[in-house]
């Protein structure tokens, strides 16, 4: 069986898959794994554009993801006025002076002569710089949480469409991403993934915290929709109508059309990230990326800017993330800053990239549908698997009840084994590299 | 009388806290820098692995507790402590057998280790909620106090109370006894020369007739009462919550990699220097101030640096500036 032949019907399984779960279950499960699926699939691609063409080892891919997510609160929800007046100038201003404070410290380490001076000039700086930002920053701060903070306490975005909100998502993963990778891109494949696994934490922790950006745990809710909602399709009486042509019931119809709606949109992203990742591993810059994961030493003797090559793919990965980050949230219409784990958003990834085939983007997208599909299915094939084996025991039974709470964690055991299986006997994933 | 009443307050908020939690910090990161001295790898499956030998421990507890059998005013895990380190020692003893020795012999690249350490994570974490579920769960039982806030009041007349928990003692006691034990195994046995001759330079240990099987064997062991023991401190003293062992990878390999990955002084030098700076940025300084400033210049803020929320920012801006200054860490660690 030739290569294109194996692929294809690799990836019709996971359709049949999808369209198994349609038929037994709904067609609303179906259509949701297959809209988390196509997110999950564009993550997927940025990884592996970052470990597949340039070998960087990144468990920070949470981070990237609620960056996202808080960019789609920052375009789309309404502005706080009141906040606005009550200390948004103050509360910018005090951002401000924390930055300049980074910068003057900067500055100052480049260019004074090296010694006991300059280092006391930059604690003086970072010192005072902390204090005067906590002066201005702190009340700023108090005055935005206490505007009605039932309902807003934070600054509240800008009002404008949310698909602006995922190209912005990229742009501000890709921000973050330049701070990390100028300062831990240079340490080792270790040292760079405990890096980024704790930016990710400190990138949560900020989104939790910081009330005024993000409305932290108490969840931005309510995030405006690119596609119509349901409520409004079901009073529309046109839609009524050849929802019933259809023979549909007009509640699961205006419901299974908003879903195909964002089907439509993320189908869309993920077609033009697909193409794009594939232009660039076939272009020359994508055989240099590979020359560089292949054998750092020799691509460096070549003339190759290691360093800033690795940087510009550590970039461009990371701003993917952002951009699925942003659908994600604008998919669940909300940011809830404690749902962000790194189990599930960093290392079911990988998983995805790993079992896909790490290199390939084909590879990448497969991996993102099938571990999407197993992670959601797992559960109810478990709790069957466990109701069958128990099927003997009386209803009342401690054991039998405890492992039916159980079935729940079935899925993390499973991802576990699949990533092994696969890298033991098929290292290179369903797809490999070519 | 105010600047003792700021040191007991000093000590209570701050430097018993900090103490306790460095030394739990201390024995995992020797667990993650043995595994990287001799196997050569960045165990990412560690927080799961002191999250297992925890969960055993603290069945055997319920256990002997349900037989009516306690250790007087200690707490019964430590009891059952040795039966966790067993129990953990037999799992990660199958993992290397079934896992990591397959790419051993392949001499893989150690990125791959780390990979397949994900696969392992994963297994253990689902293996933990499993068997005892994703919930917080107390364990802790005996005398809940070496000194109670009150009798030391009493004891002293100061207006500041001083507690020191049993769980404080024993991380502390427990925690020297044990790393007294590894270096000793490390320096006076032969099979620590050993572990440390092929820690050093594995070529020239095999040539000189040192078994790799052993050695690797050893290693798990040793990782497995280290992680178990850290793992019931830990819970001892706070709870024991799956997830929360899982996050504690960052500390722990912040402090591993900021005393230098590799070497075991550099793992509890690091764990304390985390420990600490986590404990101090995040502590509202407030009270100890009132006692030795002027009334005048009294604060009038918490005087906390920053909210107890951004302490992983702490464990990681240390990591990042010992990194960034001196790039083995504080005693020179190796690199793979």
């Amino acid at each position: 069986m030739n290569p294109v032949m194996k692929n294809s019907a690799l990836f019709a399984l996971v359709g049949v898959l999808i369209l198994i779960t349609g038929f037994l279950q709904s067609w609303n499960t179906a259509l949701l794994i297959l809209n988390m699926g196509l997110i999950s699939a564009i993550l997927a691609l940025g990884v592996n554009l970052q470990w597949g063409f340039a070998g960087l080892f990144n468990i920070g891919i949470m981070g990237f993801v609620a960056l996202g997510g808080l960019a789609a609160v920052l375009i789309a929800m309404p502005p706080t006025s009141d906040a606005w007046v009550a200390g948004g100038a103050r509360v910018i201003l005090g951002l401000l002076m924390g930055v300049a404070t980074i910068v003057a410290a900067v500055l100052v380490q480049k260019h004074m002569p090296k010694g006991r001076v300059r280092n006391s000039v930059t604690l003086i700086i970072l010192l005072g710089g902390f204090i005067l930002y906590r002066m201005i920053f702190d009340p700023a701060v108090d005055a935005v949480e206490s505007v009605n903070p039932a309902l807003t306490g934070y600054l509240g975005g800008l009002d404008l469409p949310i698909l602006l909100a995922w190209p912005v998502g990229g742009l501000l993963a890709a921000g973050a991403a330049w701070i990390i990778g100028k300062t831990a891109l240079g340490l080792r494949s270790d040292y760079l993934a405990i890096a980024t696994l704790g930016i990710a934490e400190i990138i949560i922790a900020v989104l939790k915290n910081e009330d005024w950006l993000s409305r932290g745990v108490k969840n931005a809710i309510g995030l405006p929709r690119p596609v119509p909602r349901e409520i409004d399709l079901q009073q529309s009486a046109s839609f009524v109508e050849r929802a019933e042509a259809l023979g549909l019931n007009p509640v699961t119809a205006s419901s299974l059309f908003v879903k195909l709606g964002y089907s439509v949109l993320f189908t869309i992203v993920l077609v033009l990230l697909l193409v794009l990742a594939q232009l660039a591993l076939k272009s020359p810059w994508g055989r240099m990326m590979r020359a560089i994961r292949d054998n750092e030493t020799a691509a460096r003797a070549m003339g190759k800017d290691v360093t800033r090559r690795h940087l510009q793919i550590f970039i461009l990965g990371s701003a993917i993330c952002g951009i699925a980050g942003a659908m994600m949230t604008t998919l669940d219409g909300q940011l809830t800053p404690s749902s962000y784990q790194p189990l599930r958003f960093t290392f079911l990834v990988w998983v995805m990239v790993i079992v896909g085939g790490s290199g390939n983007n084909f590879g990448a997208v497969l991996g993102g549908f099938l571990i999407w599909f197993l992670w959601v299915q797992v559960e109810p094939m478990g709790l069957a698997l466990i109701d069958l084996v128990t099927s003997g025991m009386s209803s009342d039974s401690p054991l039998r009840n405890h492992l039916q709470d159980s079935a729940a964690h079935m899925r993390l055991l499973t991802m576990g084994i699949i990533l092994l299986v696969v890298l033991r006997f098929s290292p290179r994933g369903l797809i490999p590299e070519r | 009388m105010d600047f003792l009443n700021a040191i007991v307050a000093l000590s209570n908020f701050v430097l018993i806290p900090a103490v306790t939690y460095g030394a739990q910090l201390a024995l995992g990161a020797l667990g993650v820098t043995l595994i990287y001295s001799i196997l050569r790898f960045s165990n990412f499956a560690h927080g799961d692995t002191m999250a297992f030998g925890a969960m055993v421990t603290i069945f055997v507890t319920w256990g002997l507790q349900g037989l009516g059998i306690t250790f007087g005013v200690l707490p019964t895990a430590l009891l059952a402590l040795p039966i966790g380190i067993a129990a953990t020692g037999l799992l990660v003893l199958s993992t290397d057998k079934l896992v990591y020795q397959f790419y051993r012999r392949q001499k893989a690249a150690p990125v791959i280790f780390v990979i397949v350490s994900m696969g392992v994570m994963f297994i253990m974490n689902g293996l933990v909620r499993l068997f005892i579920g994703p919930d917080d769960q107390q364990f802790a039982d005996g005398a809940r106090f070496i000194i109670s806030v009150r009798d030391f009041r009493e004891m002293t007349g100061l207006r500041e109370g001083l507690a020191i928990k049993t769980t404080q003692g024993i991380t502390v006691v427990t925690a020297i006894i044990v790393v007294a034990l590894l270096f000793w195994f490390l320096n006076k046995t032969r099979t620590g020369k050993s572990m440390r001759a092929y820690s050093d330079n594995e070529d020239l240990a095999l040539l000189s007739g040192i078994n790799p099987d052993r050695v690797v064997m050893y290693t798990w062991l040793l990782v497995a009462a280290l992680a178990t023991t850290a793992g019931v401190l830990y819970g001892l003293d706070k709870s024991f919550k799956p997830f929360t062992y899982f996050q504690l990878l960052l500390p722990v390999f912040a402090a591993a990699i900021v005393g230098g990955l590799g070497n075991p002084i550099g793992a509890i030098v690091g764990g304390f220097v985390i420990a600490f700076s986590e404990i101090m940025i995040t502590y509202a300084w407030k009270k100890v101030l009132v006692y030795l400033m002027p009334e005048m210049l009294e604060p009038s803020g918490l005087m906390q640096l920053m909210s107890t929320d951004y302490k992983f920012a702490v464990s990681f801006v240390i990591l990042i500036i010992v990194l960034l200054f001196r790039p083995t860490g504080l005693f020179r660690g190796k690199a793979v």
